[in-house]
């Protein structure tokens, strides 16, 4: 299976042209990208899999910044160094620069016409129906174990109905991940 | 000139390098810089964050563009993009280093491992958020009473949904077409 193969060189052009597309068409930011992201980085370019952009993404998400743009640093990073980096940042942070200044210079005709609004209310459902298909995708991917689904649904639980900060949830589900796969397999192996 | 450029810098920066989780968590610090340097006004600040929800990329780069464009055009668009983006870049790259290196030590796929089913948690909880949002009633465009939730959105959704479940459609394509038959049903 060629798409399962992780590649771990691109050029910096590819980088720039991938990111560019992903930040051309997120609409409202965090997770409504993971769907182009699949699409463009793990199915087209196979630079990733759906199981590690998991993981990708709680880096993304524990450090300082913007999770889009830290997705593409650290997978950038990855595959051309800091240069790569830098330059995948610099694609999805692209369309946002262009679109926005264009906006800015003409802010007041933009936000009184109606069809705008009406193209993004279809736009914003159909980032639902993305969103759902991602989520349903990753799932199905990565619970592979009793443990797997008990964290997944505190962590659906708790993100939607309490307050409770994501790096937090992301903490708890390491701590669970190291209590039942480290100190748990060590003692299994002790008896 | 200099100073608004040096400001641009040096708020950005501090809003890129001292908010962690991205989008809205970094609205309040973003505000608090904008209100010292006087980037732009309340009202502004406002429209700037629905236009960011509007259109593509993510809600802090996009503020961080309209901010520095307003301060100092093209090149303040830039250096304020460029100002939040860099925390990311110097923090990240020493440590996506160290973890594509130490990744397959016990400890370090026994935490990953833990991590990965909490953030699918995560995504599932965006997407009923985001689909809050989303599919109820937009006042500005609908009309009368009747269901909470406008059917015709939930119509939208539930197509792309399946699209691209069962015929693997491209994500970009289900975006453009739900906004043409957006501009289409919300006409009416």
């Amino acid at each position: 299976m060629q798409q399962n193969q992780k590649q771990r060189k691109a050029t910096l052009r590819e980088l720039f042209s991938a990111w560019f597309k992903i930040g051309l068409f997120t609409f409202g930011g965090g997770y409504a990208m993971l769907p182009l992201i699949e699409r463009e980085v793990i199915d087209k370019k196979g630079w990733t899999d759906k199981e590690e952009i998991l993981s990708i993404y709680a880096l993304a998400q524990s450090v300082p910044g913007v999770i889009a743009v830290n997705t593409s640093i650290i997978l950038g990073n990855r595959l051309a160094g800091v240069k790569g980096a830098a330059v995948a940042a610099a694609g999805v942070i692209a369309p946002s620069l262009i679109i926005i200044m264009i906006i800015a210079a003409n802010f007041d005709y933009i936000m009184n016409s109606v069809y705008v609004l009406q193209a993004f209310s279809g736009i914003r459902a159909a980032v639902v129906g993305l969103v759902a298909a991602a989520a349903v995708r990753i799932a199905l991917g990565s619970l592979k174990d009793k443990p797997a689904y008990i964290i997944a649904i505190a962590a659906f639980v708790l993100s939607a109905f309490t307050d409770l900060h994501a790096i937090a949830i992301i903490l708890g589900g390491a701590l669970a991940g190291l209590a039942v796969y480290y100190f748990g397999a060590r003692r299994g192996a002790e008896d | 000139m200099l100073t608004a450029l040096f400001h641009l810098f040096t708020g950005f920066f501090k809003i890129g390098m001292f908010t962690i989780g991205g989008g809205y968590a970094m609205l309040p610090l973003m505000q608090e810089e904008i209100a010292r340097y006087g980037w732009m006004t309340a009202a502004e600040f406002i429209d700037i964050i629905a236009i960011a929800e509007m259109t593509p990329g993510a809600i802090a780069v996009n503020a961080a563009t309209f901010a520095g464009f307003r301060t100092a055009g093209v090149i303040g668009a830039l250096l304020a993009t460029a100002s939040l983006a860099l925390p990311s870049l110097l923090i990240l790259v020493p440590l996506s280093n160290f973890w594509e290196i130490h990744r397959d030590h016990p400890i370090l796929t026994a935490v990953f491992r833990g991590i990965k089913p909490a953030v699918a948690g995560l995504i599932g909880a965006a997407a009923i958020y985001i689909g809050k949002t989303a599919l109820l009633y937009d006042p500005l465009l609908s009309k009368g009473e009747g269901l909470p939730i406008d059917l015709r959105s939930l119509l939208i959704a539930a197509s792309v949904f399946f699209a691209v479940r069962r015929f693997k459609a491209d994500p970009i394509k289900a975006i453009i077409v739900s906004g043409i038959v957006g501009l289409v049903v919300f006409g009416f």
